[in-house]
């Protein structure tokens, strides 16, 4: 506990923006095939250092197998809200759950280069507390620590709905089960939220054995992933509206509400239209009448290839699909960034406009049958695909891993795990950074990155950007 | 009774003193008007957010004064309720102290509910305890009085007296809160909050401890 509110704690959006400029970034390192243990690499973000751009740090858990894949902070901004009663928290432990393993990890960064494990939790303790598995992603919120999980119970995850759990946001310690009506949830992935308005948002991706042993393509075809986002109440735990996009918009997965809490929007990103390959953005919103509604405003088309060139998944198609895998919301909500994971691109939409995205920037990296090369001469494994934004919105940084076994089955040629950037300029555009890229240690992949002091995936606002 | 007289207006001082205290302190609530007015764009919805915390400050002080106002007219045991009431604020004080933990279920009450907030912040802090030494103090007769006056008036009266008593405080806090949120909203800006928020959870224990302490020797010392 602290005698003052924590100084990355922002009480608006434009005041996180206005704050100092990140100093690190914690990024996931994992082993695709578990010979290895996975961990925590530590970079030295600081222009001005000796080290810029190089890993200073790498916190190496005992166990293998875990496949690190997202992670999150202990305490964000919204803990500046009276209701919360949490202003004295330190923003200091990242919690970084194991997706196949299902352990998790709280890990102290209070020293940067001195980042080690604070606590694990061990997989049964997850288990027999809450009936879920494979913990997802994480966000600080009211009544501790909201984790969602992607399995149910039993080995394969499958008995019983997946969802999200609490966990105590001093102690660590798992709570119990949030749900108290879950209406149609029946898989999960993302979720986020607006405090002030008291709704929260989830998506889904699909089953563990949907996933854990790579893409099921005749699920796929089928339309059997996920395809709706879930409104809760999020105090009274209770689903109050299911949107279906319709099955063809197969894997609705990153939710990315507007950060100011005045407004009542936001995005989500679908991988594929299985009767197109096309990539899309559905932004969603509260309507008049307080019910919520979405509509589809994006759509990236997909790219016609020699099956040559393709992999034996994707050759019966022809094409490239662009696979929409991440997108962040800059934190004035004026610019989406979108990664096209299968054609190797970045987009950045304007989107002060949300029901009208206008695409302003665009970076060309890796790829299916392509591989573009980064302007160092450098090679880039697979696609761009977790991006994270720099506070002040200058700086956008991202990954290449999408999941161990698909990496696998859409770039069976690739491996190799590398961080990039690239500069936003001053009206749009987006430009990688010739002088910023991380090759990652052998036989470790990259996949989520934090910043230092909380990023545009993280923290949750309760005041508004005046 | 010249001495009664300043040590009633010290009394009531004081109650108007932790009135203040409850009022600057941001977790009894003022960033939440201005959350409030900020998040409906209308300088309204600040004094109603205002509003709403203060009733539910109110009936807090009232919930927790009223009982103890019931009991005054037990007068022959008066001394050893105000022990007894000196030692239960005691005993939170240092419940608080040892228990830093926040209570849980403030963190479900719906956000647009200040009120219940309120009530529940101030209950689970002990605000209305802070008072009723203090409270008790007003309310004491002076032994010699004390079998001449009928224990319905005494108990009407010390009732009138609770409710003024929880109405002075809640108003002090209401308009050193509302200053403070008035004053962020329209000139110092949002930034203020973070970094005039300083943990009062140790201050606030011990100022728990100390109000009992008081409670109980002046209990002893028969004023």
């Amino acid at each position: 506990m602290n005698l003052r509110p924590d100084p990355t704690f922002h009480a608006s959006p434009k005041l996180a923006m206005q704050a100092p400029v990140e100093n690190y970034a914690f990024t996931v390192m994992l082993s695709p095939d578990g010979s290895q243990s996975d961990g925590i690499a530590v970079i030295d973000l600081k222009s001005d250092s000796k080290t810029y751009g190089q890993i200073v740090h790498q916190v190496i858990v005992p166990n293998t197998g875990d496949e690190f894949h997202h992670f999150g902070w202990n305490a964000c901004s919204s803990s500046l809200s009276p209701l919360s009663g949490h202003a004295f928290l330190e923003r200091r432990y990242l919690i970084v759950p194991g997706i196949r393993s299902s352990r998790i990890y709280v890990i102290d960064v209070k020293e940067p280069l001195k980042a080690h494990i604070h606590k694990t939790i061990e997989p049964e303790e997850l288990f027999a507390k809450t009936g879920y598995s494979r913990p997802h992603t994480i966000h600080c919120g009211p009544e501790g620590i909201y984790v969602s999980c992607l399995g149910g119970g039993g080995k394969d995850g499958t008995d019983g709905p997946p969802g999200i759990f609490i966990m105590d946001c001093e102690t660590f310690e798992i709570i119990g089960r949030y749900e108290m009506d879950r209406g149609k949830q029946d898989k999960h992935y993302d979720f986020w939220w607006n405090l002030p308005q008291d709704y929260m948002v989830s998506s889904e991706w699909g089953l563990p054995p949907q996933f854990e042993n790579g893409i099921v393509p005749e699920d796929l075809l089928s339309n059997k992933y996920g395809h709706s986002i879930h409104f809760w109440d999020l105090r009274a735990r209770k689903n109050v509206q299911t949107i279906d996009f319709g099955e063809n918009y197969q894997m609705a997965l990153e939710i990315r509400p507007a950060h100011d809490p005045t407004k009542s929007y936001g995005f989500c990103g679908v991988v594929v239209d299985t009767t197109n390959l096309q990539g899309a953005i559905f932004t969603w919103w509260r309507g008049e009448d307080g019910t919520w509604q979405a509509k589809k405003t994006i759509t990236i088309d997909p790219r016609p290839e020699d099956p040559a060139n393709l992999p034996p998944l994707l050759q019966g198609f022809g094409a490239v699909p662009p696979l929409v895998t991440d997108i962040d919301l800059s934190l004035d909500d004026k610019y989406l960034y979108v990664a096209c994971w299968g054609l190797g691109e970045m987009h950045q939409y304007d989107v002060s406009d949300p029901m009208n995205p206008v695409l302003a920037g665009k970076v060309e990296l890796g790829g299916i049958a392509r591989g573009t090369k980064h302007p160092n001469g450098k090679g880039f494994a697979y696609g761009p695909q977790m991006v994270e934004i720099s506070r002040d919105g200058k700086r956008v940084y991202w990954t290449n891993s999408l999941y161990s076994t698909w990496d696998d089955q859409f770039y069976p040629d690739d491996e190799g795990g590398q961080m990039v950037m690239a500069d936003v300029g001053e009206n749009g555009g987006l430009t990688l950074n010739k002088d910023f890229y991380i090759d990652f240690p052998k036989g470790l992949r990259s996949h989520q990155i934090r910043l230092e002091g909380g990023d545009c995936s993280t923290d949750s606002f309760c005041y508004p950007s005046v | 009774m010249l001495e009664d007289m300043t040590s009633v207006t010290a009394l009531w001082g004081a109650v108007i003193l932790s009135g203040i205290y409850h009022g600057i302190n941001p977790g009894m609530g003022w960033p939440l008007a201005v959350s409030a007015a900020l998040m409906e764009r209308r300088h309204k919805a600040l004094p109603r957010a205002l509003a709403m915390l203060a009733a539910g400050h109110f009936v807090a002080m009232i919930a927790i004064l009223l009982p103890f106002s019931l009991m005054i007219f037990l007068v022959r045991w008066s001394v050893e309720i105000r022990i007894g009431a000196g030692l239960l604020v005691i005993a939170m004080g240092i419940y608080l102290l040892i228990n830093r933990r926040h209570p849980k279920i403030l963190a479900r009450v719906h956000p647009a509910r200040l009120a219940l907030w309120s009530f529940l912040a101030a209950m689970a802090h002990g605000a209305g305890l802070m008072l009723v030494p203090i409270f008790l103090g007003i309310c004491a007769v002076p032994p010699e009085d004390a079998g001449h006056v009928a224990a319905g008036t005494l108990m009407s009266g010390n009732v009138g007296t609770a409710f003024a008593v929880a109405a002075a405080h809640t108003l002090a806090m209401t308009l050193s809160g509302g200053l403070i949120a008035a004053a962020v909203h329209a000139w110092l800006g949002l930034k203020f909050i973070s970094k005039t928020w300083l943990n009062l959870d140790l201050v606030w224990a011990i100022s728990l401890i100390a109000v009992g302490a008081f409670g109980v020797f002046s209990a002893y010392s028969g004023h």
